[in-house]
């Protein structure tokens, strides 16, 4: 046993470090790893990476722990003949059996329906090859989690200004004076985000946290203004009454940059009605949005070509055109829309003092006109026009899962776009910055197919399996409008659900809803426990059979790397390698880690070998697709064109010669090339020497005002990053809605809604954001069940991604439902005491935790910290599944019946998203002689094979001479 | 002489508990390790760490502070922990005033976490020694390492840099100057312990509006007001009379 007396001589062992990429979460931080004896001694951030610049998080300092975790899959297994689903009751077999059971079972759906097959991922960090995988099979029954988690926070955005928040862009802290962080507690942009935020705070920012809950970030906020959930849109549209009322917007950004002064037909009489007005001007060849828009000019008071040099347009007024049209600016409409939007309305609303509202517009509007940043920056913008400087209005925002969990969120996001458009601080220094691959043209170009049609046996799908609609004629319906998908995302039910709706898939199947499947592929998505609303019913459905006995979704492969909930379901379970042990790519094809100054990507590569036999998703993946012979993994001759993932990563081309590929670093025959370029065969020891990331540093000219940036424009065309280089103006009109609208009215030309959805579609389809109460809310007895019931992500765990984690899990083993004492007291709750939770689905009984923190109207927990009985390999009467509980079993994936239907999804109407935090509940107190135990608890999952032994003690030690106690 | 030592500083921790792991992790397999975890994937898994994050809430609704707290062995000056120890196995270094524990002289009897005010000291129930923080005196030592990270794990851990490590007696040095403009702070100083590690406070950040900032000449809604009109076809006064 080694002693303190010499409390510096390291212990004996061979000591090796390599770089890699972290994966405890999805920021995916540069970490260093030391090795002693080949095992794992220690992982500290890797001080050279640009993402985390050396830091690392709790999560990402407990790798440890999740490596060596008793509940690692580490063998492949079939569920025994005749055993139920979600017994767990498993056999081991093969890879090769594994395989072969695979290749018969696809090949056959691919040559009869291939819909039939079901792709559906937990993460879209991988979604460039699983997303290619499902549309080379040619099903279009493929998305990530975003329709559960946060696509409106995507849309809401990408719809307005060209690019979101997480890695796709974000607030520029460091020039920043003002920052508003609003319904954000943790998410996967996490270490960089409290690096900035601390450089802000020590540079005398200030930070002002909008949330229902003070925990977390908003703990070091100078101001917490707390809000009810779902009332953020309500607060959005009142900043933006009060910034216009005060004359408190950057007109000038306004003019140029968005489509505020550009005229719109406001006879509802006429053709165009709700519509641009456009001008006749030579039609060029192919463009994203043709540049022939009219502005009222000031000066000669005519309606003139938008943006003409020396012109002047009107932002507001209403205006009569030579032909007779009645027309008004964009900005104009905006106007009308806010005027009812008092922060007097938005105080009743959101419970925010009026003054507070009115106070928090003043400090924005006046902040971001008075404290305008230079910079001695040269730059060109789209139209030709040279500028000395970049100038920025220090004003920014983060906004998270509070504003987009909500079936309201996405007209909430929509204004708080607008908003930020209107302080002008899109893509500027201080206010928000793009990150590579964005901006991208609104809407992005990748569509679904049109129809049925792009559905052929032995086909890769003609379209994407995601896409962004632009009219109504993109959406993926057939010529009755039902949906192509199993999730009905791209429907007339959620149009622009650009990321999917993973919440829906089991349900839809089970009530083959618009048709059954064969085969559901699950990789790292624990749909049998916390990934799913109503978890009881959607486990119950897992299992659930036909009449001849054979089950609803007859075929179910789950991949996850440890026992997790939806791991026991399987019939098949593959058992996946952790990070350390895999390559692993952050593609400019999915979710880079770019940086504002320019684009950034970054692998992992195997630091210790695969556990047992496991085997990395993405291995699954390339085998299995070139035992199916799938077009991009086959060779003209029909014969294996990759040998592995990382041959397939170095070699495979979006098109043969495109010179684009999953890696954009050291490209070209010797590495040097960039973006674009011939494979590399040495590309992955290339990235490994340079801490396994690929960094660009644009030229200072090119790193602002992206979306109407000449340079960028033109550099990102060159590079393949765009196809288009017009300038992309933001959209505070959204005419893309509008087609919608006037489609569910029937006043456009092609796809029209089914008579049940066109009110729906009217309706949620406005040009313009609006404010409404979720959905859900709507349709519930508020006098009943009065309290909002909502989750929060901790900082130290991620998902359901930790409980395996035996240092992570003394952190949060299980989970309280926080309340405040007046909210408690009035039902005789005690601090620490048991309590119930009843919404009109359902009910859990769980710990009260008094918290001042909360707003008295709504009560919270931890997401995730709950689990099920033996899940995760902890013993029966582990705190997860005793004493922690989901606020899941409250939640109905489907709306109490209304006009629209039985089954309409518990969903936004616009992007699909799920409306977790829609859900309303009472409270009351638990009689004193129930069991001190959550509710709902449910049978133990037992030990499955290829799974380790629980240790009552461990003393973790590594290295070959272990002494501790493992 | 030198007295190494921790800052943390309140106005940027986020709570997020990554110098809680990280001190685990390296300090488990080094030689202040190992440290144990009972019930690792049991019921009520405890474990020990030498470094927790609590969490505390302050004031009423709508005024609640939130802080987050961490709190590890603060090497005292006057370290109670030392005079009591039966053994001499709590010592304090002479040299940087590191207070650390011998295990080989230890006999767990538990004497030091009744002297600490701070509740610093745990005993590791496997290996039944007293175990504390130690400032990672193997990293700081250690000529392997670059310069830059001979620092304990938990400094350099931090994301929001709300960890400070030096010499206190150092008045040059990063954490004498943050104590002194900062208003740095000892925990409980009426136990004369004079604690080592310091705190700095939160520190709030105003803007203060002035009525006339919202009134102002270039106000854009200027902008809107329509130039004169032109002139009215229909018959006026111009034309009707001469006066």
């Amino acid at each position: 046993m080694t002693v303190l007396h010499d409390p510096i001589q390291p212990p004996e062992g061979r000591i090796e470090t390599k770089n890699t990429t972290c994966y405890m979460c999805a920021c995916r931080c540069g970490i260093r790893v030391t090795l002693r004896d080949n095992e794992v001694r220690y992982i500290q951030g890797n001080p050279d990476h640009p993402l985390n610049q050396g830091v690392i998080c709790a999560k990402g300092a407990s790798g440890i722990m999740k490596q060596y975790s008793p509940a690692r899959l580490t063998k492949p297994l079939k569920r025994k003949e005749g055993a139920d689903r979600g017994a767990a009751d498993f056999e081991e077999i093969s890879w090769d059996e594994a395989f072969q059971i695979m290749e018969d079972r696809l090949s056959h759906l691919r040559s009869t329906d291939p819909k039939k097959f079901a792709l559906f991922t937990g993460r879209d960090q991988m979604q460039a090859l699983t997303g290619l995988f499902a549309k080379q099979f040619g099903t279009p029954n493929y998305a990530a989690h975003g329709g559960f988690c946060s696509v409106n926070m995507a849309a809401g955005m990408i719809y307005t200004i060209g690019g979101s928040f997480w890695e796709f862009g974000g607030p520029d802290l460091e020039r920043s004076k003002l920052f508003i962080m609003i319904g954000t507690a943790e998410d996967h942009h996490s270490n960089p985000m409290k690096i900035a935020l601390s450089k802000f705070k020590r540079n005398g920012g200030r930070f002002i946290s909008i949330n229902p809950v003070r925990t977390g970030y908003s703990a070091i906020a100078d101001e917490w203004v707390p809000i009810k959930p779902g009332t953020d849109g309500a607060l959005m549209l009142a900043l933006i009454h009060e910034l216009i009322k005060t004359g408190l917007y950057d007109r000038d950004f306004l003019v140029q940059y968005s489509n505020s002064a550009e005229l719109i037909s406001t006879d509802e009489a006429s053709d165009d009605f709700g519509l641009f007005v456009h001008t006749d001007i030579p039609q060029e060849a192919e463009c994203f949005e043709v540049q022939d828009r009219v502005w009222w000019d000031r000066t000669s008071d005519k309606p003139m070509h938008a943006r003409e040099e020396s012109l002047d347009p009107y932002l507001l007024g209403e205006f009569t055109m030579p032909d007779g049209r009645q027309v008004k600016p964009a900005f104009q409409l905006l106007k009308e829309r806010v005027e009812e939007y008092t922060p007097d309305w938005a105080a009743e609303v959101t419970g925010i003092p009026a003054d507070t509202i009115r106070t928090l517009a003043h400090e924005m509007g006046i902040t971001a006109r008075d404290e305008q940043i230079e910079l001695p920056i040269a730059w060109t913008d789209a139209w030709g026009k040279d500028h000395d400087t970049i100038t920025g209005n220090p004003v920014s925002f983060h906004a998270m899962r509070g504003l987009a969990a909500h079936s309201n969120g996405f007209q909430s996001i929509r204004a708080l776009s607008i908003l930020m458009s209107l302080l002008g601080t899109i893509d500027r220094p201080g206010g928000f910055r793009h990150k590579a691959p964005f901006p991208r043209p609104i809407p992005p170009c990748a569509k679904t197919p049109k129809g049925p049609e792009g559905v052929q046996p032995n086909t890769p799908l003609d379209g994407m399996p995601l896409g962004w609609p632009a009219e109504p004629n993109d959406l993926f319906v057939d010529d009755k409008g039902t949906p192509v998908r199993i999730d009905k995302a791209f429907s007339w039910e959620f149009p622009l659900s650009a990321h999917g709706l993973m919440h829906n898939v089991i349900t839809n199947a089970v009530n083959k809803d618009p048709y059954d499947i064969d085969t559901l592929l699950i990789f790292m998505a624990n749909m049998a426990w916390n990934s799913s609303m109503n978890t009881s019913e959607v486990r119950d459905m897992l299992n659930e059979k036909n009449e001849d006995g054979g089950f609803k979704i007859p075929f179910l492969i789950v991949c996850d790397a440890f026992q997790s909930e939806m791991s026991a379901y399987a019939d098949l379970l593959l058992p996946d390698t952790t990070y350390l042990e895999r390559h692993d790519v952050m593609s400019m094809l999915d979710r880079p880690i770019s940086e504002f100054d320019g684009p950034v990507d970054s692998v992992r590569i195997p630091v210790v070998p695969p556990t047992g036999d496991c085997k990395p998703f993405q291995e699954v993946i390339i085998e299995l697709g070139s035992r199916l012979k799938l077009p991009a993994f086959t060779k003209e001759d029909g014969s294996r064109k990759f040998r592995d993932y990382p041959d397939f990563i170095v070699n495979y081309e979006t098109a043969p010669g495109s010179g684009i590929g999953f890696l954009s670093g050291w490209r070209g025959k010797g590495g040097e090339k960039f973006m674009k370029g011939e494979p590399n065969p040495n590309q992955w020891e290339m990235y490994e020497k340079n801490n396994c990331v690929y960094q660009h540093h644009l030229p200072k000219s090119y790193q602002y005002m992206r979306n109407w940036n000449r340079g960028y424009l033109k550099w990102s065309q060159e590079h393949s990053l765009q196809r288009y280089a017009e300038p992309i103006n933001i959209h505070i009109y959204s005419e893309v809605l509008m087609k919608f609208r006037l489609a569910a009215q029937g006043k456009l030309e092609g796809k029209q809604p089914p008579e049940h959805l066109r009110m729906r579609v009217e309706t949620h389809f406005d040009p313009l954001p609006f404010y409404a109460e979720p959905l859900e809310v709507q349709l519930t007895d508020k006098q009943k069940y009065p309290l909002a019931a909502l989750t929060q992500r901790p900082m130290a765990m991620y998902h359901s991604w930790d409980s395996q984690n035996a240092w992570l899990r003394q952190i949060h083993a299980h989970n309280y439902m926080h309340i405040h004492p007046s909210t408690a007291q009035a039902q005789g709750i005690e601090d620490g005491g048991w309590m119930w939770a009843e919404s009109m689905h359902g009910k859990v009984r769980c710990l009260a935790r008094y918290s001042e923190a909360v707003e008295p109207g709504t009560i919270w927990t931890w997401n995730a910290v709950g689990k099920a009985k033996g899940a995760w390999n902890l013993d029966g009467d582990a705190n997860e599944s005793k004493k922690g509980f989901l606020l899941n079993h409250l939640i109905a994936e489907e709306l109490p019946t209304n006009e629209c239907g039985d089954h309409i999804s518990n969903s936004d109407p616009v992007t699909g998203q799920a409306g977790w935090y829609d859900v309303r509940v009472r409270v009351y107190k638990a009689e004193d002689d129930e069991p001190k135990e959550t509710y709902p608890q449910f049978d133990e999952m037992p030990h499955v094979p290829g799974t380790g032994g629980r240790p009552k003690k461990i003393g973790f030690f590594a290295g070959m001479f272990t002494k501790g106690a493992k | 002489m030198t007295q190494l030592a921790l800052v943390i500083d309140l106005n940027v921790c986020v709570g997020c508990h990554a110098c809680v792991t990280s001190c685990k992790e390296w300090n488990t397999s080094g030689p202040a390790g190992f440290m144990t975890d009972e019930n690792p994937y049991g019921k009520d898994p405890t474990g020990t760490f030498f470094n927790r994050v609590q969490t505390y809430e302050i004031g009423e609704f709508p005024k609640t502070e939130t802080v987050h707290f961490p709190k590890s062995c603060l090497h005292c000056e006057d370290a109670p922990c030392v005079p009591v120890c039966p053994t001499g196995a709590s010592y304090k270094r002479e040299q940087d005033g590191i207070v650390l524990v011998d295990y080989d002289k230890c006999i767990g009897c538990r004497y030091c976490t009744w002297a600490c005010p701070y509740g610093a000291r745990e005993i590791d129930e496997q290996e039944k020694v007293m175990k504390k923080c130690t400032l990672c005196v193997d990293r700081i030592y250690d000529e392997s390492l670059p310069e830059s990270e001979r620092k304990p794990a938990c400094v350099l851990a931090c994301p929001t840099s709300a960890r400070l490590f030096g010499d206190v007696h150092d008045p040059d040095s990063e954490v004498s100057v943050q104590i002194r403009e900062e208003g740095g702070y000892q925990l409980m100083p009426e136990w004369g312990t004079n604690p080592s590690n310091h705190y700095l406070p939160r520190r709030k950040t105003r803007i203060h509006i002035h009525e006339d900032e919202l009134q102002r000449a270039d106000n854009p809604l200027n902008k809107e007001q329509r130039g004169p009109s032109a002139p009215v076809e229909s018959p006026t006064l111009d034309d009707s009379t001469s006066w």
